[in-house]
Parts: C-alpha cells; sequence; structure tokens
C-alpha cells in the first residue's frame, strides 16, 4: 500500500487521512449548524400580531410586531413619534413609541413591522427597526371604476 | 394589440411544451431532426415573447389605461423613461421580463453552443423550455398582463415614487439577468447528468454564461444597495431583508462554483461538488423570484398578499427541481462523478479553493437559514419568529475575514503541494506590507477601536496586495521577455490570461467594497435631529446649519408631478464650508377619490431625496422629514371651500386656475414660516469604496468573461468539425 509522509513528519495511509478530514470536517459543520440553530432561537423575536401581543407580551421581551397603521394615528412628538398598529383583519390594536428613521412609504393604513418591548402600557420600538412594505399599487382596489373588458 | 400580446403567450406555452418533448425525444431516439425542431422552438418562443414584451412595453410608454397594469403602475406624469421601467415594478410585467430575458438567453446560449455538447444540449434545451413553460403558464393563468377594461380610466395611479429613480430602471433588469443566465449551467448540467458526461466540457462551454450571470447578479445587489442608500432615507444600504437575501443566495453559490470549477478543469476533483453548486444555484435563483412575488416572508419588497396562487406554483416547481437534482447527483455519484484525483496536501491551491468553497457555503447556509427562520420556527415551534441584523453579522462578519484571507493565499499557492517555506516566501512581501499598514492604522487612526473592522483592513489590505504583487510580477517578466513598454506589458500579460488576471482584478475590488463595508458600518456617525431654520447639528466634527427652507411644485407634460419641500443645509468643517446640500421630500398627487381636491397633493405617497456630498475619504449624507402638520388644516379647509364650489357648479377650467393659486399659496407659506424639520444626518467613511469597488469588480469581472482569441477559434474549429461529422452521417 503506498504510504505518504506528512508534513510533521507521520506517515499515514492516504485514505485514513481523508478519512479522518472527512470526520473533522463534518465535526466541525455539525458543531456549527447547531450553534447557528441554537443562536437563531435565543436570539430571534416571536413575530406578533397586535391582538397576540395584547395577550402574551411580557416586559422586556422583543417581539417583531406586525400589522396596519390606524388611520390618524401618527402624532410627531419629539425627535420620534407614536402610532397605533391594528390586525391585518381586525380593529385591535396597540401603541407604539418609535425612534429612528421612518421609512419614506411610512403613513396611515400602510403595513409595518416593528420590534417593540413593553413599556407599561404602550410599546416602544427600537431604534431603526420600523420597516414599511413597498406596495406594488398605490390605489384601494375599490377605487377603480375600471370594469374588465 | 393586447389580443396579440395574449396570442404571443399562449402559443409561447405551447411551442415550450412541444419543444421540451421533441428535444428529449429526438436525443432519446437520435432522431436529430426532433432536436433541431425543439431548439427551433426556443427560438421561436425568444421571438414571440419579445412581441408580447415590446406590446406591453409600448403600452406604458403612450399611456393606454385600457391595459389594467398600465393604468396601476404609471401616468401621464410618470416620465417617459420611468414608464419603461414601470412595467417591472408589476407582478405581471416583471414575470414577463423574467420569461423574457430567459428566451432571449437561452437563444442566445444555444446560438453560441451550437455544434457544442451535441448529447446534452437537447435536454438543456427541454430544461430551459421546461422553466420557460412554467412561466408563460404563470402569465396565462395567473398573472394576466395583457388584462385590459372597456373603459379607459382618464390617468392611471403612477409609478411607486420609490421607484424613480435611474438605479431602479436597471437593478430589477440586471437580477433578473443574473438569474435566467444561471439557469444555462444549470440546464447544462442537467443534461450532462442525464447523459452521464459530466467532464469539464460543460464547464467550459457554459463559463461564459456562468460569469455573465455571476457579473450581473451582482451589478444588480450593488444597484439595489446604491438606490437603498440614496433613496430610502436611512442612509444604509443592506438590512438583511429577506429578498436582499434572496439575491444575494445564487451570489454566493455562485461564486463558490467559478472556483471549484477550476479544480474539476485542472484536476478532474470535486464532480459532485460542482454539479451540486450548480443546481443549487439554479434553484435559488427560482427561489429568488419567488420570494419577491409570493410575499411568503414578511419583507419590505413584498408586493403581494400571502396565499396566492403563484406562491403554490413556484413551492410546487423548487420541490420538482429539488427532487429531480438529488436524484440526478446521488445516481450518477458513483460512476461519472467519482472524482479522478484527490486532495494531495492541505498546502495546495486545490485546498485554499476548498476552504473557499466551504466558507462561501458557509455564509450562503448562515443566510438561507436567517431569512426562512420564520418558516422554520414556525414549523418547529408553532410560533413566527425572525432574526435581525445582529444575528447575521455574528456569522457573516468572521466568515468573511476568512474568505477575504483566502483570496489573498488561493491564487497564489502552487497546484497539489507546496510547503509552509515556499508559501511563505511567496507571501512574505504582500504581509510585511499588510502589517506594516495595520501598524500605520493602529498609530495614526481610530481603527483599531474595532477589533472586527482592524482585522479586515489588514486582511483586505493583504489580498489587494498579492493581487497587485501577481500582476507586477507577470508585468515585469512579460517587460523583461519582449522589452514592452509598462503599460503595454500590463495589457499584454492581461490578454494572455484573462480569466487569472481578471480574477486578481476582481479580488481587488471585492477587498475594496469589504474595506467600505467594514469602515461604514464601524465608524458611522448617525444622529436623527430636529432643526429649525438657523440652527445647527454637530456630527461627526461636521456641522450642519439648516440655512433655509425650500418648495417647490414640479411640473410634467403639464400636469403637476409632485410638490417638493427641503432646505438648504450648509456643512463646515474646521471652519471651512464643505459642502451646501439639498435635501428634499417629493410629495406626489395619488388618485383616491375620498380625499379632497387639495389633500390628494400631500396625503398621498412622499419620498426622500438625500442631501450627499460624497467623497474618497467620506459621505456626507442628510435626509429630511418636513413637517406639513401646520398645513393641513389650511389643506382641510380648501378641501371644503372646493367642494362647495363644485356642489355650486364651478368648471374645471376655473377650478384648475383656483387649484393652481392655493398650491402656489401653500407652497410659499412653508417657505416664510416652515416648522422645525427632522433631519437624519449620516457621516460615513469610505461609502464611496463599496461602489468605486464594484466598478473595479465590474471591470475584473468583464476582463475575465471576454472570449480569447484562442477560445473564439476554438469554437470556430468545434462548429467546422461539427459540420463535417453531420455532412459525413448524411453521406
Amino acid at each position: 500500500m503506498r504510504r505518504c509522509l506528512g508534513y510533521w513528519g507521520t506517515s499515514m495511509d492516504p485514505a485514513r487521512k481523508r478519512l479522518i478530514r472527512l470526520v473533522v470536517a463534518l465535526t466541525a459543520a455539525l458543531l456549527l449548524a447547531g450553534a447557528l440553530a441554537y443562536t437563531s432561537f435565543s436570539a430571534s423575536s416571536s413575530a406578533v400580531t397586535p391582538s397576540q401581543l395584547l395577550t402574551s407580551a411580557h416586559a422586556g421581551q422583543s417581539y417583531q410586531l406586525t400589522g396596519k397603521v390606524v388611520n390618524g394615528s401618527i402624532v410627531h412628538v419629539g425627535d420620534g413619534i407614536t402610532f397605533r398598529v391594528r390586525d391585518r383583519a381586525g380593529s385591535t390594536s396597540v401603541p407604539v413609541r418609535y425612534t429612528g428613521a421612518i421609512p419614506d412609504p411610512f403613513r396611515d393604513g400602510r403595513e409595518v413591522i416593528v420590534n417593540v418591548k413593553k413599556d407599561g402600557s404602550a410599546y416602544v420600538g427600537e431604534k431603526d427597526s420600523l420597516v414599511t412594505k413597498c406596495p406594488s399599487k398605490f390605489a384601494d382596489p375599490k377605487s377603480s371604476a375600471a370594469q374588465p373588458a | 394589440m393586447a389580443t396579440v400580446g395574449q396570442a404571443c403567450l399562449l402559443i409561447s406555452l405551447g411551442l415550450c411544451g412541444y419543444g421540451a418533448v421533441a428535444s428529449v425525444y429526438g436525443a432519446r431516439t437520435g432522431r436529430d431532426a426532433f432536436v433541431l425542431s425543439g431548439r427551433r422552438s426556443l427560438f421561436a418562443v425568444a421571438g414571440l415573447v419579445t412581441v408580447a414584451f415590446v406590446i406591453l412595453e409600448a403600452a406604458f410608454l403612450r399611456s393606454d389605461f385600457h391595459y389594467t397594469v398600465v393604468a396601476t403602475h404609471s401616468s401621464t406624469t410618470t416620465p417617459w423613461y420611468y414608464r419603461l421601467a414601470a412595467m417591472w415594478s408589476s407582478q405581471q410585467g416583471s414575470l414577463l421580463l423574467w420569461v423574457f430575458l430567459l428566451a432571449v438567453w437561452s437563444s442566445v446560449a444555444m446560438l453560441l453552443l451550437r455544434g457544442r455538447l451535441r448529447d446534452v444540449a437537447p435536454y438543456a434545451t427541454a430544461v430551459q423550455l421546461g422553466l420557460g413553460a412554467f412561466f408563460c403558464g404563470l402569465l396565462v393563468f395567473a398573472a394576466q398582463p395583457f388584462e385590459t377594461v372597456a373603459v379607459a380610466p382618464s390617468e392611471g395611479i403612477g409609478l411607486n415614487p420609490l421607484l424613480r429613480h435611474p438605479s431602479m430602471m436597471i437593478h430589477p433588469v440586471m437580477l433578473y439577468s443574473g438569474y435566467t443566465l444561471f439557469s444555462i449551467p444549470f440546464a447544462f448540467v442537467v443534461g450532462a447528468l442525464i447523459v452521464r458526461r459530466v467532464d469539464a466540457e460543460w464547464i467550459r462551454a457554459t463559463r461564459f454564461f456562468s460569469l455573465a450571470a455571476w457579473l450581473c447578479l451582482g451589478f444588480g445587489i450593488i444597484l439595489g444597495a446604491r438606490w437603498s442608500y440614496s433613496e430610502l432615507g436611512w442612509g444604509g444600504y443592506w438590512a438583511w431583508d429577506p429578498v436582499e437575501n434572496a439575491s444575494l443566495l445564487p451570489w454566493l453559490t455562485g461564486t463558490a462554483f467559478l472556483h471549484s470549477v477550476m479544480i474539476q478543469e485542472k484536476r478532474g476533483m470535486l464532480k459532485v461538488w460542482n454539479a451540486s453548486l450548480v443546481l443549487a444555484t439554479g434553484i435559488l435563483a427560482i427561489l429568488g423570484t419567488f420570494l419577491v412575488r409570493s410575499g411568503i416572508l414578511d419583507s419590505i419588497h413584498a408586493f403581494v398578499e400571502e396565499g396566492n396562487t403563484i406562491a403554490w406554483a413556484f413551492t410546487s416547481l423548487i420541490c420538482a427541481l429539488v427532487v429531480t437534482s438529488v436524484y440526478l447527483v446521488v445516481s450518477r455519484r458513483n460512476d461519472v462523478l467519482r472524482s479522478e484525483a484527490h486532495l494531495d496536501s492541505m498546502f495546495s491551491r486545490e485546498a485554499a479553493f476548498l476552504a473557499n468553497n466551504l466558507v462561501l457555503v458557509g455564509v450562503a447556509f448562515v443566510v438561507f437559514w436567517g431569512t426562512f427562520f420564520p418558516l422554520i420556527s414556525e414549523a418547529l415551534t408553532g410560533k413566527k419568529a425572525a432574526v435581525g441584523p445582529p444575528w447575521f453579522d455574528q456569522y457573516v462578519v468572521p466568515l468573511v475575514l476568512i474568505l477575504v484571507l483566502l483570496s489573498g493565499i488561493g491564487p497564489v499557492i502552487a497546484w497539489r503541494r507546496t510547503t509552509p517555506g515556499r508559501l511563505w516566501g511567496t507571501l512574505r512581501g504582500p504581509v510585511i506590507f499588510s502589517a506594516v499598514v495595520g501598524g500605520l492604522l493602529v498609530l495614526f487612526t481610530n481603527a483599531a477601536s474595532d477589533l472586527q473592522s482592524m482585522i479586515l483592513f489588514v486582511v483586505a489590505t493583504f489580498a489587494i496586495a498579492v493581487a497587485v504583487h501577481e500582476l507586477w510580477r507577470g508585468m515585469r517578466a512579460r517587460q523583461l521577455m519582449t522589452g514592452e513598454h509598462a503599460p503595454q506589458a500590463l495589457v499584454s500579460l492581461v490578454k494572455r490570461n484573462r480569466r487569472r488576471y481578471g480574477g486578481y482584478i476582481v479580488h481587488i475590488g471585492i477587498s475594496l467594497i469589504f474595506i467600505g463595508v467594514a469602515a461604514s458600518s464601524a465608524f458611522q456617525h448617525t444622529r436623527d435631529v430636529v432643526l429649525k431654520p438657523g440652527q445647527s447639528a454637530r456630527v461627526g466634527g461636521y456641522t450642519y446649519t439648516y440655512l433655509r427652507p425650500t418648495a417647490k411644485i414640479e411640473q410634467r407634460a403639464g400636469e403637476l408631478e409632485r410638490i417638493t419641500l427641503g432646505s438648504k443645509i450648509r456643512v463646515v468643517h474646521g471652519g471651512r464650508q464643505v459642502a451646501l446640500l439639498s435635501p428634499t421630500r417629493g410629495y406626489y398627487p395619488t388618485n383616491a377619490p375620498a380625499l379632497g381636491v387639495l389633500s390628494r397633493y400631500f396625503i398621498g405617497d412622499s419620498t426622500s431625496e438625500v442631501g450627499l456630498k460624497a467623497g474618497w475619504r467620506r459621505d456626507l449624507w442628510i435626509a429630511e422629514q418636513p413637517d406639513i402638520s401646520n398645513l393641513l388644516p389650511i389643506v382641510r379647509k380648501g378641501d371644503a371651500v372646493f367642494a362647495k364650489a363644485a356642489a355650486g357648479g364651478l368648471s374645471p377650467a376655473r377650478e384648475s386656475f383656483f387649484l393652481a393659486q392655493a398650491l402656489n399659496g401653500l407652497v410659499a407659506r412653508y417657505r416664510q414660516s416652515a416648522p422645525p424639520a427632522q433631519f437624519r444626518i449620516i457621516v460615513s467613511p469610505l461609502t464611496g469604496w463599496i461602489w468605486f469597488g464594484a466598478l473595479i469588480v465590474l471591470f475584473g469581472g468583464f476582463t475575465a468573461a471576454w472570449p480569447n482569441a484562442g477560445a473564439a477559434r476554438g469554437l470556430s474549429r468545434a462548429r467546422y468539425t461539427a459540420r463535417v461529422a453531420r455532412d459525413l452521417g448524411r453521406a
């Protein structure tokens, strides 16, 4: 059987060497994948709707709130804004206090995603976490009077 | 014309089905006429889809609001060049763009590769036509871009103001070109696996398209980043948004593939790996389109509501592609995919490239996991959860450090094996240079305050030094051999081995991009402030002073396009004015009938135009959110007055006259007594290096992709041989 001499002066069967490399690589990949999975669960924020937030929110825990901006609820206060987010299909809403970058499409009725933490009866948005969905259509479909040909 | 467009799509769908079947039948029975017919079907589909594409573009250009898609995505006040781009802001238009690019690029590939891989090409044609059939099917049965209305509305809704940016005209086209070009190596590897001919020929044949796909996709990603930086008003260029990530995934696996194919070409190794990478890249490209178009994940780009039929169609296609790919690789792994050689040493180019591949695939896995985590979490725990940018950074940054380091080592280490001593001899100069640069950074800047950035600066400098050193060495050797002048010798050197030296140039560009990303992420100064005219804010050593408000009405084709409110900002550094910035916010009118005549000019969509002074050392950036709350009560009063006047029989002409007067008055009022406005101010070091690095990558990519004169001769020879073989067959 062909033998080879390693750089560190040890001789080893090439097939055995390949097997060891494979085992080491697979072990490292598994460990990394495990760490990845573990940290993703521990670092994640639960994606919740306003009604879920009202029933299950704990102070200090971060949540990813998804819903629509309640019409007429946006108020500029100092460096930030306050607004209410309601369920996509429903009227249950929660108040959000937010400072940071405000996306251009943010306005009444728009669908938003914002990371929040409970603070008393209100929810404080994490700085720069507000995302407004980019709509492809700007008018309410009901506003179009056009009928299919 | 809408009927013609619809007919083109319907016939294309039929031709895709026929062509795919004919290609496979011809290949299996050896009947060349069917193979030829299959290929011609592909060309015919390209022609028909081009006609459909042109019909829809023409409808956008002439603002034909009989077309529902035109009425809902364009308007007469949209500039003509944005009307062209408005097509792919819609679901229907973007799917048509996809199938148009797929058909055109596939046809170009089949035309250029005719006579090569004659056993593989029919299956590749069938795969391309199969993908074409899927997208034509979506257009015919679900999206329907040629839907029309009997009575056209007088005006369209208009293009999303956010998309009115030069980058957005090209960004989707480049992304989709990348996706569709990646389908070419994907189709060929499927064909190669089916006929069990997995030598390096399919790699050589499709190399140009792999590189072109990689370049287009990379350029598209950078254009998206640039758009985000200069248009979205938050000052960032990357947010780990699911749709951004979706475009990054095939680019990462495609990058890995472009490196690992060299090992197969040189040593006949990594066949399973290469086949898997191309298959994964092709599927990830489809996945990218799926994420944008299905709305399955919460994203800024989600254009449609969840639960639509398109999502199910895409899911079925992706599942079918994954199952087929896994079957093909697993069933061929012990025969045609068996490696012809083994890794001789960990100190070899093969090992460095393999490590580079593992890191790239590792990054892709991290991005994939984080992007799909909401779905994974829901499947495993029943609760939807998401991970944020810090989670991505935690894994991607260390992996990128290793990647940049490997991009310096890989190109200069010998094939098969070398010794640590010999490797050190090659790398000594660049290592010493990067160490000196690192020392200078520590001594004279605050770079060391962020360890990860500091390490990245050093390893990126090392990678650049290696590439420059290699170019220099080659140029000097050529000068000695030929007596050419330095620039001439450099050009000749690069022309003689475009792939190698183009690759070095790409490495320089990528390193510059990472330096820019590290510096602008770690050492950026950001501040959100509210300022009144005359007030100042100090950010990163620069003083920003709000000089005065600005306001104007912008018209196009006699119609009001937008009302622009903004400010003049003076930036002073060291007692000297360094910039005069003009951030603005454009308010676009909306057609919503529920709003009053005046309100529709202020309550509609608005978008930031940032004030930017870009420089080599730093960018001075500012975005403004004007406060229009003091205008709104007047606007509402005006609405009531106009409503009353309209009820009293005010003619449209007089209404327009009074409306212009009212708007001019409101604009003048804002100019004279603007309330405090909210500003986001950013001083961002080395951001310009990202865009400059991207241009270098583009140049290097073109250099590498451009065919060598020898390759062109080889192609002609292959075609001649194929023709002779065909003639002999007939005889």
